[in-house]
């Protein structure tokens, strides 16, 4: 278990703030056993350690139909290595003719290297609770990790890539559905709070390095370890869209705009966060 | 191609343009007009080949009305005046009082309607009613102190305005539609887009302008 200094945390009023625009309000009671949960949660070390511990053991070992482990997954640092893999994803993968984050390429090795089907591969892509885990969450909590302390560096060189950017930016200021709401709406002004909830203005490189640098996190108040197409797809939601398909191209093209945008910053997750 | 996601099948008419305009290969310089109008139509493109419908929210959540299309190219500040005028115009003639005349219902009804955060998430229960969760964006009573600051302070309201007719139709269009007042709000429009039911509308019209209400104590 790491200590807590090196935790990524949400502190202050932040911390005592589930109610989001999204849920109903919480009531003062849940607020103080979420706090008392978030504290005793943090004295005993991140609780994401164990996704990651099962993410590590997973990657060794040979899975799927044809047998194969993650050891010959290229993540873009050549198969098998995870050192800094993190740090530099989202990123264009010849093979599959598509420009990827973490999460759509170990779904990509295992439809393509172990013989799942994509099905098979996507079947619990968040877990909930002990009996419906996500091996995706575990493996990709323990890639993160693996990028622990390493600078943030997102390559735009690649046309696809920079194209996956303009995507992202242009779609984090698009206004539709019941609520007129975009990305924009809760995250394009500095200090400003839903209920409680501080908002990072990921609009400008402090915010998007602050927020990105910390995910995948353990939600104390959901007692999982979330990914960064987790988070998109509960923004997603609380923006009043349909279910965002994970692993699909928008959600490659706004990681790759964030992660881009964290770049310079040192990756220090997996975090924990309310 | 191994991967199944239609997205990367979805090289229609604007992607095709995009990539004639260039887009694919980048710019270093600002984009030009077509630029935008093919990276624009490569998004939506994008957008809609990456949902699926889930529960009350189908893939038509993603198309865009007027003001929507307009706000969505507000990205780097200012629309131009007469663009500004246009949404603002248009919105407040779609502005419905009820027919009954009637614009102030019950305070403390308006309160848990301020106070519910539910309604329209492909989670939410559509058999449930709605919520604005006013809270969320706007201090209103300052017994509740878990308010959002995305938008002003609404404490004393109409104590502040004054208790007239005026003050009464402005919230009820305000809440009804809130760009007819200030195009590319990040307030949702309650009454346009059937969030709140009428009576819940003018609960919540209650609540700001009620003597009696504690916002307005
Ligand atoms: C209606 C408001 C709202 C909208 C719209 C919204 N978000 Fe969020 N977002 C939140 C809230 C509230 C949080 C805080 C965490 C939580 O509640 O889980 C958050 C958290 C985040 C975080 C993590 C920040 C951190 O430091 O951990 C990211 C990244 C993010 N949102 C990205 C987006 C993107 C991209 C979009 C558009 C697809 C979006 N959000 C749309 C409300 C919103
Ligand atoms: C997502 C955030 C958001 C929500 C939710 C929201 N508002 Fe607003 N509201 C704003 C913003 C931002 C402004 C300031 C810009 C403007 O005037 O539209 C505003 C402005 C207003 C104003 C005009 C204030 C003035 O002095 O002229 C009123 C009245 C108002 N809101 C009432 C409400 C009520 C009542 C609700 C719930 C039914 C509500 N709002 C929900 C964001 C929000």
């Amino acid at each position: 278990m790491r200590s807590i200094h090196r935790l990524t945390l949400i502190v202050g009023a932040a911390a005592i703030a589930v109610a989001t625009l999204a849920g109903p309000v919480v009531a003062q009671t849940t607020l103080e056993n979420a706090s008392a949960k978030y504290r005793q949660d943090l004295s005993e070390g991140n609780p994401a350690d164990l996704w990651v511990a099962r993410g590590q053991e997973m990657w060794k070992v040979p899975r799927g139909p044809k047998k194969v482990s993650f050891e010959s997954c290229d993540l873009g640092l050549g198969p098998g290595v995870v050192k800094g893999a993190y740090a530099q994803l989202p990123r264009w993968f010849a093979d599959a003719g598509r420009v990827m984050d973490l999460e759509t390429r170990l779904v990509w090795c295992m439809v393509n290297q172990q013989g799942y089907t994509h099905a098979e591969a996507t079947k619990q892509t968040f877990g909930n609770g002990s009996r419906h885990r996500s091996d995706l969450e575990a493996l990709t909590a323990y890639v993160a990790k693996e990028s622990d302390g390493v600078k943030m560096n997102v390559s735009l060189a690649d046309p696809h890539v920079r194209e996956m950017y303009d995507v992202g930016k242009k779609a984090f200021f698009y206004h539709a559905g019941t609520h007129d709401f975009a990305c924009a709406t809760c995250h394009a002004e500095d200090n400003v709070r839903i209920r409680l909830q501080y908002l990072p203005n990921l609009t400008k490189p402090e915010g998007a390095q602050k927020a990105y640098t910390t995910w995948p996190a353990y939600r104390v108040a959901q007692g999982e370890t979330r990914t960064f197409q987790w988070r998109l797809n509960d923004c997603f939601r609380q923006q009043r869209f349909p279910d965002l398909i994970y692993g699909s191209d928008l959600s490659i093209a706004l990681t790759t705009y964030l992660a881009a945008s964290a770049n310079g910053a040192v990756y220090v997750g997996p975090g924990i966060k309310l | 191609m191994t991967t199944r996601f239609p997205a990367v099948r979805l090289l229609g008419a604007a992607a095709a343009v995009a990539a004639a305009a260039g887009i694919l290969y980048g710019c270093a310089s600002a984009p030009s007009a077509s630029e935008d109008a093919a990276l624009t139509a490569r998004t939506i493109a994008i957008m809609k080949a990456s949902f699926k419908p889930k529960g009350q929210a189908g893939l038509d959540r993603l198309d865009q009305d007027e003001t929507q299309r307009l706000c969505s190219q507000n990205a780097e500040g200012k629309l131009p005046d007469s663009i500004v005028k246009k949404i603002e115009q248009e919105n407040l003639a779609a502005v419905k009082y009820p027919a009954d005349g009637k614009l102030v219902g019950n305070w403390k009804e308006g309160e848990k309607v301020a106070e519910l955060g539910q309604g329209m998430q492909f989670s939410d229960d559509p058999k449930k009613p709605n919520g604005a969760n006013c809270y969320a964006c706007h201090q209103l009573s300052p017994k509740q102190e878990a308010y959002g600051t995305i938008g002003p302070s609404l404490y004393e309201f109409a104590k502040k305005r004054g208790y007239t007719e005026e003050t009464r139709r402005y919230a009820w269009a305000k809440v009804y539609d809130a760009e007819a007042f200030s195009a590319c709000t990040n307030m949702p429009r309650f009454g346009q887009h059937h969030i709140l039911t009428e009576q819940q509308i003018r609960d919540v019209v209650a609540l700001l302008v009620d003597p009696a209400s504690p916002v307005n104590q």
